[in-house]
C-alpha cells in the first residue's frame, strides 16, 4: 500500500497577504477608502467604516448648521485607526476647491486633500482645466493631492505632471452606480502613470469593485454604494471581500479568455470507450 | 455688532475689539471642530486670539460632514 503523503495535510502558507497601499507619505493597509456620506446615523457610519476594514475615510466641509446640534462627525471618527481624507466635493471653480482645501487642512491638521473640481450639477462630471490648475496650485501648496478626475487617460498624464500623489478616475458618473464603464481607459491609464490609480465614483456593487481591482488599480474609493444598500453593514463587507478578491485575482494572473472549451478533467480513459 | 455669518447677517453682542475666538464662543460652537475665513482669508487657529472683527465683516464658518 502506498504511503500516505498524498494526503498529509497541506502546509502552503496563505499567499496572500498584500503590500499596502501607499500615497505619498500615507501608507494604508486597506486598499478601499469609504466615505461618509449618507448614512443613516453616524453610528451606523461608525460601525460600516469599522466592517469595511478601511483605513482611509473621507469626509466633506460645509458651513456650520447653527440649528444643528454640537454634535461632530469626529465624534464618530476615531482618528489612530483612520486617516481622515477631505474632500472638496461640490466646488465648481478652482478658487472655491483651493479655500476649501486649505479650510480643511486648518480643521484637521493634514496635508491630505481629494481634490474635486466639478462642471456642473447635472452629471457631477469633472472640469479638466478648473482641476489641473487647482492640483498644481494644491500640490505647490505642499498638499498630497488625491484628484478625482474621469478616465480621460491624458488629463491623468497631466495631473500627475501637475504634483498629483493619487489619480483617482470615475468609474462612472457619480452615485450612479454603473460600474466601470470604460475599463480599457482605467487600464491606460495605469500605464501611463506612476502614481497609484484608484477608482472613484460610479461603484455600485460588490462585483463593480472586484472588477475596476482586477484590472489592476491600487485602490477603490466609494460611499453611495455602501451607505444607500439596504443593509449598509453588510454591504460594507461585501466591498471589503471584494476589494481583497479582485487584488487576489489581479495578482494571481486570471487565464486568457478563449472561444471555445477546455476540459478540466482528462479526455482519456473514459470508461466504456474502444480503445 | 453686525457680521455676515455663513451668507447671513446677524446682530452680535461682542464688544469693540473682539476677536475670532469671542465669535465661536457667541455661537456657541467647539473651537476645536470649525475653521473660520474672515472676509475671505483663512484664519488659522493659533491666530484666532489676534484676529479682531470689525462691524461688516464677512465670517465663513465651516465644519466637517459626511461626504463621499
Amino acid at each position: 500500500m502506498k504511503e500516505a503523503i498524498e494526503r498529509a495535510p497541506s502546509t502552503a502558507t496563505d499567499p496572500t497577504p498584500d503590500s499596502p497601499l501607499i500615497v505619498g507619505e500615507h501608507v494604508f493597509r486597506s486598499r478601499l477608502i469609504l466615505g461618509t456620506g449618507k448614512y443613516a446615523s453616524f453610528a451606523q457610519m461608525r460601525d460600516a467604516l469599522s466592517i469595511s476594514g478601511t483605513d482611509c475615510v473621507t469626509v466633506a466641509v460645509r458651513r456650520v448648521d447653527m440649528k444643528e446640534g454640537d454634535e461632530s462627525i469626529l465624534d464618530y471618527i476615531d482618528r489612530n485607526k483612520y486617516t481622515i481624507l477631505p474632500n472638496t466635493a461640490f466646488c465648481f471653480d478652482a478658487e472655491t476647491a483651493l479655500r476649501t482645501a486649505r479650510l480643511a487642512r486648518e480643521l484637521l491638521g493634514t496635508n491630505l486633500v481629494k481634490l474635486e473640481v466639478l462642471g456642473d450639477k447635472l452629471t457631477l462630471l469633472p472640469d479638466p482645466v478648473d482641476t489641473l490648475e487647482s492640483c498644481e496650485v494644491l500640490a505647490n501648496d505642499g498638499f498630497t493631492v488625491m484628484v478625482y478626475t474621469s478616465d480621460d487617460p491624458r488629463q491623468a498624464v497631466r495631473l500627475e505632471n501637475a504634483g498629483a500623489a493619487a489619480i483617482m478616475p470615475a468609474g462612472s458618473p457619480i452615485g450612479s452606480g454603473q460600474g466601470i464603464l470604460n475599463p480599457n481607459a482605467i487600464r491606460i491609464i495605469q500605464e501611463l502613470v506612476s502614481v497609484p490609480v484608484i477608482v472613484d465614483a460610479g461603484v455600485g456593487t460588490a462585483s463593480d469593485v472586484a472588477i475596476a481591482m482586477e484590472l489592476g488599480v491600487d485602490g477603490v474609493l466609494l460611499n453611495s454604494g455602501v451607505a444607500l444598500a439596504r443593509e449598509p453593514l453588510r454591504m460594507a463587507a461585501a466591498m471589503r471581500d471584494a476589494v481583497t478578491a479582485g487584488r487576489n485575482a489581479y495578482l494571481a494572473g486570471r487565464i486568457p479568455r478563449k472561444l471555445y472549451a477546455n476540459a478540466s478533467s482528462p479526455e482519456t480513459g473514459v470508461i466504456g470507450a474502444a480503445r | 455688532m453686525k457680521l455676515v455669518v455663513n451668507g447671513m447677517e446677524r446682530e452680535f453682542v461682542l464688544d469693540a475689539g473682539a476677536t475670532v475666538i469671542d465669535l465661536i464662543a457667541a455661537l456657541g460652537l467647539r473651537p476645536e471642530i470649525v475653521a473660520i475665513e474672515v472676509n475671505g482669508s483663512l484664519v488659522p487657529r493659533a491666530t484666532h486670539g489676534a484676529c479682531t472683527l470689525a462691524a461688516g465683516d464677512r465670517i465663513e464658518c465651516v465644519t466637517l460632514v459626511g461626504g463621499g
